[in-house]
Parts: C-alpha cells; structure tokens; sequence
C-alpha cells in the first residue's frame, strides 16, 4: 500500500491548539510542506509571534525561536545577520505585525532582510477573545468596537501588503487566500516563492494569509469563509504587490 | 598590545571585540554614542557586524535574536533608550539567554540630561524588566576597567546564560585614559548545544522560549534559575577596597564617584580623621557579607552617588542597622566635589566623636 497523504515532516506529532475552523492549520501545514519540498528543515530557524500562533515553536520541526509581541522581525534580522547561511521565517498575525510590531516590519523590509514573513491577517485579536485589530474592517463589530469599528473613532484598517510594496527592501509581497482549495494552492506557491527568494538572496518577502476566526467572529467554520470572502477579499484584493523578478518592476 | 589612549566608550568596543562578539546592535543616544561609531568602523574588519536598528527595541530584539542562535552579541545604550530595551531584557531572561548590555548613565527622569549620572541604580540592580529575575550588574570605574569588565560580562553572561549588565556613567564613559586591552581575560565557557542554529539533521528542534502556561512548570523554571543566581552570587562578587582596615567610616561608592571618594578618603586621612573606602565592582551581586563584616570595626557608613540616593539602601540592609549609614550626592548630571565628600566626612567624624589628630 503506498502513502498519498501524510504529515510534513517539518510539523511535529504535537497536537494543535486552534479552534475548529481557524486556518492556522492550513497555514502551518503549507510552510511546512514548502520546507520539506525545500529539504531546508535541518537549517531553518522560525521566529513564532504573540498571539494565537504563540505556539508554533510546538508544531514546527525545525529551531524555533518565540519572540516578544511584536518583535518577530527585528529577532529574525538577529538570527539571519548572525547566520547568513539559515533560512528564517517568522509567522505572525495582523496585531503582532501591524499594530505592536509595525515599527520592526517596516524597518526590517526596508532594510530588506532576506527573510520570509507569513502574515496571518483574520481582522481580529484571537488569543486574548476578538478585540479589534489594525486590519478589523470598518463596521466589524469586535469586543472593543462593540457598536462597529468607527474610522472617525477607532481610525482606519492597515493594507501590509499594499504599504510594504511602496519599499525597496521588499522583493516580493503577495495576499493570498485559503478560503478555497484553489486558493489554498496559490497561498502554497506564493509561500513557496517567498522561501525560494530567501534561498537566492533577493530580499525581504511577505505573504499575508487572510484567514478566518470563527470563534470570535461568532460564526461557523463554513460561515467564517464566506464572510472572509464577501467582507475581507473586498477590503484586501487577493494579488502580487510586488514582485522584482516580475517585468516593469513588479509594483501592482 | 601596548597601553593606548581611549575614551572608555571606545574601550568598551574594542574589548568586545576582543571578547568575540562579533554583533552589536545600537541605536544613537548621547553619551555613548561612540561605543555605535567605533563598532561601525572596527566590525567590518573583524568580519562582524554593526547594524543600527530602527529603536532600542529592535536593537534589544536583534540581540535576542544573534544570541539565541549561539553569538555573542552585544548593545548599548544610556539611560532613556535603557528603559525602552527593558521589554528585551526580561525576555533574554525568560529565554535564558546570554547577552551584554551597557548603560552610559544619564541624568534623568525622562529625557533629563546628558550629564553622567548613577540613578539607574535601582533600574538596574532592583527592576530591568517585568519578574522575578536577577541581572549581573558590573560598575566599571576607570576607562580599563570599562574594557576588563566588558570581557568578563560576555563570559559570565555564556557561563550562567544570563544577560550582564555594565552600568557605566557618562564621565567614565566620555574621559580619555590609557587601557591596555591585552588586561582582558577569558575564561572556559560552556557549548551552546541549546542554540537555535538549524537541528541540522542531528537533533531533536531546539526552542527558545519564555512561555510556560503551567504554573508548576514555570515556578520550576524560575526556581532552577535562582540557583543558577546564588551561584552567581558565591563566584562572581567583585569590590575593591581602600584604607579600611583601621576605618571608623566606610564610604561606599561605585563607578567615578569612588574616584572622587577616594581623594576625599585621602584628604580626611591627612586631616586625622580615619576613612576608607570600599567600590563594589559587582553591583549585584551586592558585597552585603563584606559591608556587615566592617560593621564590627567601622563606626558608620556613608554612600556616595550621583542620584538622590539609592545604593544606600543596601547599604542600610547590608550593615542591618548596626551603624548609621548617611547619604551624600548630587543629582541631575552634577558631579560632587572631593572636597564636598570630605566636608561631609568631616561632619560625620565630629558627630561620631572619632579620634582625630
């Protein structure tokens, strides 16, 4: 009998804490099996983030490193500068990467620090029970935006990508989608892509994930994905920003 | 290498240099500036590396990362950029990680000034970062001992996997004086098979973490820690001691106000009255055992600093209330004047009805 399906082997066997529906698991599985198909497991260092990701140091095979909120990027640059030769990756969610650790996002793209950054965007804080987050869209109704959120009050939502690919550092910025198997496949190529760009030293790549919570979102798993793609793919098209091996300099 | 002339920011390089550290993450903030310039220009040479981060925070943060994939690493900064790395510290902590970390102290609260100034002591010794932790904290008095004491933080840092503290000030950091930086020694430290490297195949993934959500587990990690501490404490004890022997009153200082206490030490000596002087060079772990054991001879203890006074207060503990122990300094980057020591020396001896000639 011969296997045609089985567990990368850069996840460990550790059970995963997600809630039923959320797409980390989807998400851990692609990078794990992007470093597989690499066979980089055996020197790639993670940098796992604060929130609902906080314990991916568990579930990915390879040295991990957790990071304080927000500091994901400003470790990986660490690692990366000390050990040119490790591939580094850090996973993060949208209040790590673009509330508390904007500063180390921008900087480290700027500087464009050959790593690969997976951006997890769900419109929401998980960990700490659905408060709002800088990409929660106008009217979500979240614990601290219990009437929706107010851009004239709670300001207006963060576009990473969009921002990000504005910068010389970046080679490659992508917002990909696993609401669907075909988006699942994208969301694996354009992972892909980012770890491949780290291994020709091309520069700082992002690919955001926009994913769901249905949690603190209140809705089903299978409502959670339509929401993702009536509300969420709206707000933040699906695309390649910025892509420097693309003709005509790879801007959107 | 012969004696040179340098300012002891720049010692405090070149020693790291000499330490093997070969990352040093900064970011600029006066008055110690220098140590980033001087790294900017050396590490290329040595095949290292000086990045200057977007803020103290990423500095602190690039530090976590370089050390915990097994370097040695190394940032700086003064007093206010000091409190923004204190996030970074706890979680070199948490981590068990070794890092050096140097304080050019300022005046302060707030931006304050860019005069020398010793009121980050309790910041230091007391509260770095947010938990039960410890730091070594090593007070450099002399441009070499600014390097001396930079290669002995990187070896006690990877010995005990702890981050290390240098409180410096801004006098030391800024005066001129010759260092010999052949004085630096190395000691035998342990193999870091717990650094984040790529498993390369051969291990099991090594974490480096300061997350336990259990409450046993994590009391386990503090307390195995703790041991770890009073080792510390039994090995690494460092002070320097002057005319105590026969002292009716000991000054305690540390880093340049020792410097000035000593010439007042000098100046009542010469006027009958019997001083002496003792410079923890460790300012935790703090020399308690070593103050309560002058608690038998000496009269009275007096602590000089540059702030409103706050080694005093271990002073007071370490002596347990056997002998008074009175304050002098100045604050906000002014300097005291020997003769300001010694007019309060003076004052104390005549109080104290001590034997003068």
């Amino acid at each position: 009998m011969s296997i045609v399906f089985d567990k990368p082997h850069a996840l460990t066997d550790e059970l995963m804490h997600y809630c039923p529906g959320c797409t980390h698991g989807i998400v851990h599985r692609l990078v794990a099996e992007v470093i597989d198909e690499l066979d980089i497991e055996d020197r790639t260092v993670g940098i796992a983030p604060v929130g609902c990701a906080v314990f991916a140091y568990n579930y990915f095979a390879c040295d991990m490193i957790e990071a304080a909120h927000g500091r994901a990027p400003a470790v990986a640059t660490g690692v990366k500068r000390a050990n040119p030769e490790l591939v580094v990756f850090t996973y993060q969610g949208d209040g790590d990467l673009a509330a508390i650790g904007t500063a180390e996002t921008v900087h480290a793209a700027t500087r464009g620090e050959n790593i690969t950054v997976i951006f997890i965007n769900n419109c929401i804080y998980g960990m700490t029970g659905g408060q709002m987050a800088p990409t929660t869209l106008p009217g979500q109704v979240t614990t601290t935006t219990p009437y929706g959120r107010k851009p004239k009050i709670q300001g207006n939502p963060i576009r990473v990508c969009e921002m990000l690919s504005t910068l010389d550092g970046v080679a490659y910025a992508a917002r990909v989608s696993v609401d669907t198997p075909a988006n699942v496949r994208t969301a694996k190529a354009a992972i892909m892509r980012g770890f491949r760009n780290q291994l020709a030293r091309k520069g700082f790549s992002i690919i955001e994930v926009l994913s769901t919570c249905p949690t603190n979102w209140g809705l089903s798993p299978v409502e959670a994905l339509s929401w993702l793609r009536e509300n969420m793919i709206p707000y933040y098209p699906l695309g390649t920003y910025k892509d420097i091996d693309a003709a005509g300099g790879g801007r959107k | 290498m012969a004696k040179v002339l340098m300012k002891g920011n720049e010692a405090i390089a070149e020693a790291a240099i000499e330490a093997g550290c070969k990352y040093y993450f900064g970011y600029p903030i006066t008055p110690q500036t220098e140590i980033s310039e001087y790294m900017a220009k050396r590490m290329p040479d040595e095949g290292g590396l000086c990045l200057q981060a977007e803020s103290e925070i990423a500095a602190i943060n690039m530090l976590l990362g370089a050390s915990a994939s097994g370097t040695r690493a190394m940032t700086s900064s003064s007093s206010p950029g000091i409190s923004l790395k204190s996030e970074g510290v706890s979680y070199l902590v948490g981590c068990d990680l070794p890092a050096v970390i140097v304080n050019v102290q300022r005046g302060g609260p707030g931006l304050g000034g860019i005069q020398p100034s010793q009121a980050d002591y309790y910041q230091a010794t007391k509260a770095y970062g947010h938990g039960d932790m410890h730091l070594p904290v090593l007070a450099p008095s002399t441009v070499q001992e600014m390097a001396t004491l930079t290669c002995e933080a990187f070896d006690i840092a990877d010995i005990y996997r702890t981050p290390v503290i240098i409180l410096a000030d801004g006098a030391v950091g800024q005066m001129m004086e010759p260092v010999n930086i052949a004085e630096c020694r190395s000691r035998e430290v342990p193999p870091k098979t717990w650094a984040a490297c790529g498993h390369g195949g051969r291990r099991r993934h090594n974490i480096i973490n300061s997350l336990l959500m259990d409450p046993e587990e994590l009391e386990r990690t503090v307390l195995a820690r703790f041991e770890r501490y009073r080792e510390i404490e039994k090995n690494e004890l460092a002070f320097a001691e002057y005319m105590v022997d026969d002292a009716d009153i000991i000054v305690v200082a540390f880093g340049i106000a020792a410097r000035i206490c000593r010439t007042a030490v000098d100046a009542v000596r010469a006027k009958g009255i019997k001083a002496g002087l003792l410079r923890p060079i460790t300012l935790w772990p703090f020399p308690s055992s070593r103050i309560l054991f002058h608690s038998e001879t000496a009269k009275a203890f007096l602590s000089v600093e540059l702030s409103m006074g706050q080694m005093v207060t271990d002073v007071k503990l370490a002596c347990e209330c056997r002998r008074p122990v009175e304050f002098f300094g100045r604050t906000g980057g002014v300097i005291p004047e020997p003769g300001d020591v010694a007019a309060k020396l003076t004052a104390m001896a005549k109080e104290l009805g001590c034997e003068t000639r």
